[in-house]
C-alpha cells in the first residue's frame, strides 16, 4: 500500500477532479446511494420483518423526493454530471442525469412508492421473510442506476442488478407457474444481457472508450473501417428484448402475470422502460448516424410489436395475461421514436413511456383487486364487479381508456404526437399501425371490462340478472384501502396528465432535444464537442 | 467425506484458508489478492467445514446468517463512498489516513474498506449457496 513518506510527487491535477464537491454535486448519485443503502440495512436485518416496510417506505419517499429536486436541477441547467471517486472523464465512471433519464428515474420512484405505500395485503409475512422489500430497493437501485449513468459498461452493470432483483421477486411465492414464468424470463433476459456485454466489449474495443459522451464523439469521428452499424445492430437486439419487442417480446406475457400483483405492477411499470431507455439512449444518442440504416427496420419491428401486442390482448382470456400484452403493445409505440429518430416521434415515445409506466402499474393493481375478490383472472369466469363496486369500475374503466388511447386519458397526446410524427416523417403506414393497434387495444379492453365489470356474473349468467357470488367482499376496510388506494392514485396521475399535458409534454420535448443534440451532451460531461 | 483423516484436518485447513483469505484480501490493493478472491477463499474454508462438521457447526461458528453478513459488507462499501461527502469530495474518492499505531505507519484508506466490504459480500453470498446445497444433501 501507498505510504505517506515514500510516495513520488504526483500531479493529481492531471487525473483527477480537485475542487469539492457539494451536496448540490451529489444530487446525481444521492438517488442511487438511498436504494442500495437502504437494500443493504434491509439484508441485514432480515428477520426483523417489521422493519421492513417502514425502512422501505422512507426510502423510496427519499428517493422520489431526491429524484423530484434532480429533475427540477436538469429542467433549469441541463444535464447535471458526477464523476465517481474524483477521477476526469473519460477515464472515471461518470453518472450523467440528462432530462430523459431523470425523469423516468423520477416516474419509477413515484411508482415503487405508490405500489408499495400501502403495504399490500397480496405481500404476505412469507413473501417479507424471503425479501420482498430488500429485492425492491435492490430493483430500485438497478433501476435508478441505469437511468441516470453515463457510462455504458456501469450501464450494464445495473441492467445485471435489477435483472437479478427481478429473478428474486419473480420466484418470491416459489408456485410452480411462477418458476415456470421465472425460467422463460431469466433465460431470454440472460441471453439479451449477455448481447450487450458482448456489444459493449466490441465496442470498447473499437473506440477505447466506455463514457457516453466521448463514444458520442468517437462515433461520429471513427472511419469507415470500425464496425459500428454492426455493434447498433447488437445493441439494438439486446435492448429490443428487454424491452419486449416483436419478435423477442414473448416471454413478457409468459411470465408477467405469474407474480403477486404488485410485483407485476413494478415490473410492467419500471423494466421493460429501461430497455427502450437504454435502446433510444445507445442508438440515437451514441451511434446516431451510425445506426441511421437501422431504421426502417426498427420501424417495422415498432408497427409489428403493438399489432401483435394488440392481437394477443384480444386473443387474451386472463386478465393479467392480456395486460401482459398491452405492454407488448405499448412499446411499439414507444419504438416509434427510435425508429423514425424526429423530435416529434421522441417526444411521443418518451411522453408515451410516462404514460405506460402510470396507466400499465396501475392496471395490474387493478388486476390484483379483482384476483383478491375473485381469485381468478380467467376472463370467463369474472362477472358482476360493477354491481359490487361502481366507482371502482368506472376507475378501471378509466384506465383501460387511458391505455387505449382516449381522450381525455394520458394515452390519448402521445399517440396523437406519434401519429403526427409518422405523418410528417413520411411513414403514414406507421402512423396507421399505432391507430389500429389503438382501435384494436379498444376492442380488448372493452371486452374485457364488459366481462369483469358490467355483466352480471360469470359466464352463462342469464342477462338481466346479477350473480354476486364470484366477488368476495374485502376482509376489511383497510384492506379495501390498500388494495384500492395505489389504483387510484395512480388513476388521479393518469387522469392529471390527459387533462394538462402541457408540463410533461414540455419535458417529453426537452428530453427528446437532448438526445438529438449530442454535443451539447458531450460538452455537459466532457467540455468538447465532437 | 465422513473419514477421521478428514474431519481432523479440516479445522487446521478452515483456519488456515481464513487466515490466508485476510492477507489476500490486505494485499490486494497494490498486488494480485483482493476483497473477491478472499471473499471465495473464505466461504470455501466454511463450505468445507460444513463437510467435515455439518452444516449446524458453520452457522453456529458463523453467529450471523451468511446474507447478514453480504448485506454488512454491501453497507460498508456504500458507506466507504458516503464517506467522501464529509469531505466535500465526488462520491467514492478515496480518502487516504497514516496513522502512527505502536511507533508503525499504518495505512488506512476508503478503497481498503470497499474492498472489505466485498470481502464480506462475496463471502456471505457464497457461503450462503454452498451451505443451502450443503443442506439439501443431508450434510454428514
Amino acid at each position: 500500500m501507498a505510504a505517506s513518506s515514500d510516495s513520488p510527487a504526483v500531479d493529481l491535477a492531471a487525473a483527477m477532479i480537485t475542487t469539492p464537491a457539494s451536496l448540490q454535486d451529489w444530487l446525481v448519485i444521492l438517488p442511487l446511494i438511498v436504494p442500495l443503502t437502504a437494500g443493504a440495512i434491509l439484508v441485514m436485518i432480515r428477520h426483523s420483518t417489521h422493519w421492513h416496510r417502514p425502512v422501505a417506505g422512507l426510502a423510496l419517499a427519499a428517493l422520489f423526493l431526491l429524484d423530484l429536486l434532480l429533475l427540477r436541477r436538469v429542467l433549469t441547467e441541463g444535464p447535471v454530471v458526477m464523476m465517481m471517486g474524483s477521477w476526469l472523464p473519460p477515464f472515471g465512471i461518470a453518472f450523467t442525469a440528462d432530462l430523459l433519464g431523470t425523469t423516468l428515474a423520477t416516474v419509477s420512484a413515484f411508482v415503487a412508492l405508490v405500489a408499495t405505500a400501502t403495504a399490500p395485503p397480496s405481500i404476505n409475512t412469507a413473501e417479507r421473510r424471503y425479501g420482498f422489500y430488500p429485492f425492491l430497493m435492490l430493483l430500485m437501485t438497478g433501476v435508478t442506476g441505469a437511468f441516470l449513468t453515463g457510462d455504458l459498461f456501469n450501464l450494464y452493470v445495473w441492467f445485471e442488478v435489477l435483472l437479478i432483483s427481478s429473478f428474486g421477486l419473480l420466484v418470491l411465492g416459489s408456485e410452480k407457474s411462477q418458476i415456470d414464468g421465472t425460467v422463460k424470463y431469466g433465460l431470454l433476459n440472460l441471453v439479451a444481457t449477455t448481447l450487450f456485454l458482448v456489444a459493449t466489449g466490441l465496442l470498447y474495443g473499437a473506440l477505447g472508450t466506455l463514457n457516453m459522451a466521448d463514444i458520442a464523439i468517437k462515433a461520429r469521428a471513427a472511419g469507415p473501417d470500425v464496425p459500428l452499424g454492426a455493434l447498433a445492430a447488437l445493441f439494438m437486439l439486446a435492448f429490443a428484448t428487454k424491452a419486449a419487442a416483436f419478435p423477442v417480446n414473448f416471454w413478457l406475457p409468459a411470465s408477467y402475470h405469474t407474480p403477486t400483483a404488485t410485483v407485476s405492477a413494478l415490473f410492467a411499470g419500471l423494466l421493460t422502460k429501461v430497455g427502450v431507455y437504454a435502446l433510444l439512449k445507445t442508438l440515437v444518442l451514441l451511434l446516431g448516424p451510425s445506426s441511421a440504416y437501422l431504421g426502417t427496420l426498427l420501424a417495422f419491428v415498432a408497427g409489428a410489436t403493438m399489432l401483435a401486442g394488440a392481437l394477443g390482448a384480444l386473443a387474451s382470456s386472463d386478465f393479467r395475461r392480456m395486460l401482459g400484452w398491452l405492454v407488448v403493445s405499448g412499446i411499439g409505440n414507444m419504438l416509434v421514436g427510435a425508429a423514425l429518430v424526429t423530435g416529434g416521434a421522441l417526444t411521443g415515445s418518451i411522453f408515451y413511456a410516462v404514460h405506460s409506466m402510470l396507466v400499465m402499474s396501475a392496471l395490474y393493481l387493478a388486476s390484483g383487486v379483482v384476483e383478491a375478490r375473485a381469485a381468478t383472472a380467467d376472463l370467463r369466469k369474472l362477472g358482476g364487479f360493477y354491481a359490487a363496486s361502481p366507482l371502482f369500475s368506472l376507475v378501471v374503466l378509466a384506465l383501460l381508456f387511458a391505455v387505449a388511447g382516449l381522450p381525455p386519458f394520458s394515452g390519448f397526446w402521445p399517440k396523437a404526437i406519434l401519429v403526427d410524427a409518422a405523418f410528417a416523417a413520411g411513414a403514414p403506414w406507421l402512423g396507421a399501425a399505432v391507430l389500429v393497434s389503438g382501435f384494436l387495444i379498444t376492442l380488448a379492453v372493452g371486452r374485457a371490462w364488459l366481462y369483469i365489470f358490467w355483466r352480471g356474473g360469470p359466464e352463462g349468467t342469464p342477462d338481466g340478472t346479477v350473480a354476486l357470488a364470484g366477488v368476495r367482499s374485502f376482509e376489511s376496510n383497510a384492506q379495501a384501502v390498500a388494495l384500492i388506494g395505489p389504483v387510484v392514485v395512480l388513476a388521479v396521475a393518469v387522469a392529471v396528465i390527459g387533462l394538462l399535458p402541457a408540463g410533461l409534454g414540455a419535458i417529453a420535448e426537452g428530453a427528446a432535444s437532448g438526445l438529438l443534440d449530442p454535443a451539447g451532451f458531450t460538452a455537459r460531461v466532457l467540455g468538447v464537442t465532437p | 467425506m465422513n473419514t477421521i483423516i478428514f474431519r481432523t484436518i479440516s479445522p487446521l485447513l478452515v483456519s488456515l484458508m481464513l487466515l490466508f483469505s485476510v492477507f489476500i484480501t490486505l494485499r490486494g490493493h497494490n498486488e494480485p489478492g483482493g476483497g473477491f478472491i478472499g471473499g471465495l477463499i473464505a466461504a470455501s474454508a466454511w463450505a468445507l467445514y460444513g463437510l467435515s462438521h455439518g452444516v449446524p457447526t458453520v452457522r453456529r461458528a458463523l453467529r450471523f446468517h451468511p446474507m447478514e453478513i453480504a448485506g454488512f459488507g454491501l453497507f460498508l462499501a456504500a458507506a466507504t463512498g458516503i464517506l467522501s461527502l464529509l469531505f466535500a469530495r465526488n462520491f467514492m474518492t478515496g480518502l487516504w489516513a497514516f496513522p502512527q499505531i505502536l511507533g508503525v505507519e499504518v495505512a488506512l484508506s476508503t478503497p481498503m474498506f470497499f474492498d472489505i466490504g466485498v470481502y464480506f459480500v462475496v463471502m456471505g453470498s457464497m457461503a450462503s449457496i454452498a451451505l443451502s446445497l450443503e443442506e439439501r444433501e443431508g450434510g454428514v
